[in-house]
């Protein structure tokens, strides 16, 4: 359950500024990527703000999911690339670059055994062992103090999705990709992770990406946002100017 | 060339023997069944009169002129036995591959699974004696070997593809957290192997309780000691399975780089998580 003092924060209060920083934390450049001949992605050049938080919109199908998973290299693009802080990110080794840039997936696709053995994968990937300390700290981060030896298969979709951010913070991303997070979430528990998100935000410094298709949440978290159509860049600037256009 | 082929078909009598003659009355009479069977197949509308006649045809004219072919290449040497064993791996090779076709590269993959686990085994069956390198022991013993090792090979990969097809969530997100390739698909190869090796693992059980291997008939029949057949038989379904672990080993050993690309990206995905989302 999340903390009242946690759920007390006003947005406003932890929400970046709407004018984009001078540091830029992701730049693409045209990037697309076809697949049986159709482009899913289709030439999309934008710039996210190092510590802004950039909301993916746009109707089924439109290439979102696609798209963000083109950012961490999960996918390949079929053109175009991205830089991060000025480096061309296929000269980044790609286990090395998901690490900096972290992907919290809709499901949080959790592994079995227990909330510390999860959260210790990705540091263990480098050989790194995280303390008991280092697990809690996570722990208390989302929310879920206490939980280092619960088996992941005790808990809920709202747990579960906090342990699938911990595990992602814990090898310390410069950024966050979150591919719908809270879409198979109920109302509460989804304000719950928006809020989480955007502590995450303010408190690490860290560039939010996050596809959604809540209009609602948009607003919420995100100054800016892109909207996507058919793979295509259509509108990218202030949420409410984005959400009233489209 | 030809006439010496020639010359030893009638020399060996192959074509005139009297049980050559006993065995055509046979297949006649085994014919005349199948068309039994036609007709009454007829009777309840289903019409496979023409495709079961011609069926049949090619069956008795293939199998006849693979028992001359075979005829004759029992008189050959340890090469041709080579030769033909290494045939029978390609061949082998290329039915497994069927199962992934996905997969660039499967049918070489297959090779070498499969000629590292029969070609292993049957060089150190040779080696400790346990095979003679005459072609008519050599040749069925070895296309046993080559069979189990087809199999395995195939079951494993294919047990890898649809362990990996059906856990793309969870791989995916070990390699969101930088884990290798290696790491993502390590369940899944453990399992792939364990699950190629079951069925020889269930028939080194059962051996001489439930099955009586033809080799080890064929042996007493022919005069051997039963004591010797049984042990010698034993021998055969041992390597079977040590070459059915090899071929299962190395091929998820391949496969499993296979599947992603150098940048760790998810080759094998069903093709649902393709489409823009």
């Amino acid at each position: 359950m999340p903390s009242p003092a946690l759920a007390d924060i006003a947005l406003a209060d932890i929400a970046p500024p709407v004018s984009p920083p001078a540091m830029v934390g992701v730049d693409v450049r045209g990037l697309s990527r076809r697949v049986d001949g159709r482009l899913i992605v289709d030439d999309v050049t934008l710039t996210v703000a190092q510590g802004e938080v950039l909301a993916i919109v746009g109707p089924s199908g439109a290439g979102k999911s696609s798209f963000l998973r083109l950012l961490n290299r999960i996918d390949e693009p079929t053109s175009g690339t991205v830089l991060l802080k000025g480096r061309d990110y296929r000269q980044i080794a790609p286990r090395i670059l998901r690490r900096r840039v972290g992907m919290v997936l809709q499901t949080a696709w959790l592994f079995p055994g227990t909330v510390a053995a999860n959260l210790r994968f990705g540091p263990a990937q480098i050989g790194r062992t995280l303390s008991g300390d280092e697990v809690s700290a996570l722990l208390h981060r989302v929310d879920l103090p206490g939980y280092e030896e619960r088996d992941v298969s005790t808990l809920s979709g709202g747990e579960a999705q906090r342990v699938s951010l911990a595990r992602t913070l814990a090898n310390e991303p410069e950024v966050l990709l979150l591919d719908e997070p809270t879409s198979a979430l109920d109302e509460e528990t989804s304000r719950a992770i928006e809020q989480l998100v955007l502590a995450i935000n303010r408190d690490s410094g860290a560039t939010c990406v996050i596809v959604t298709h809540n209009r609602p949440q948009a607003l919420r978290i995100a100054p800016r946002t892109l909207y996507l159509e058919a793979g295509r860049l259509v509108a990218l600037g202030p949420t409410k100017d984005v959400l009233d256009a489209h | 060339m030809l006439t010496e082929l020639f010359a030893h078909l009638l020399d060996s009598r192959i074509l005139l023997d009297s049980q050559v003659m006993l065995g055509l009355l046979q297949a006649v009479a085994a014919i005349l069944l199948c068309l039994g069977v036609v007709a009454l197949c007829r009777h309840y509308g289903i019409r496979v009169g023409q495709e079961t006649s011609v069926s049949l045809l090619r069956g008795l004219v293939q199998m006849a002129l693979v028992g001359v072919l075979l005829g004759l290449l029992l008189k050959g040497g340890a090469l041709i036995a080579a030769l033909i064993l290494f045939g029978m791996m390609v061949a082998a090779a290329w039915t497994a591959a069927r199962r992934l076709p996905e997969v660039e590269g499967s049918l070489y993959l297959s090779f070498l699974a499969i000629g590292a686990g029969a070609g292993t085994i049957i060089l150190f069956m040779t080696l400790i004696r346990a095979l003679d390198t005459q072609l008519a022991i050599l040749v069925p013993v070895g296309s046993m070997i080559i069979a189990n090792s087809m199999n395995a090979c195939a079951q494993a990969m294919e047990r890898f593809k649809s362990d990996v097809m059906a856990h793309v969530g969870p791989i995916e997100a070990a390699l969101c957290l930088g884990a290798t390739s290696d790491v993502t698909v390590a369940p899944y190869v453990q399992s792939a192997v364990y699950a190629s090796l079951l069925p020889r693992l269930d028939m080194l059980k059962s051996l001489g309780l439930v099955w009586i291997p033809g080799v080890m008939a064929g042996m007493m029949v022919s005069g051997a000691s039963p004591l010797y057949a049984g042990i010698f038989q034993f021998i055969i379904v041992a390597m079977i399975l040590a070459a059915s672990g090899i071929s299962g080993a190395v091929a998820i050993a391949l496969l499993r780089r296979r599947v992603f690309t150098p940048a760790y990206q998810l080759r094998l995905r069903p093709a649902a998580h393709e489409t823009a989302s």
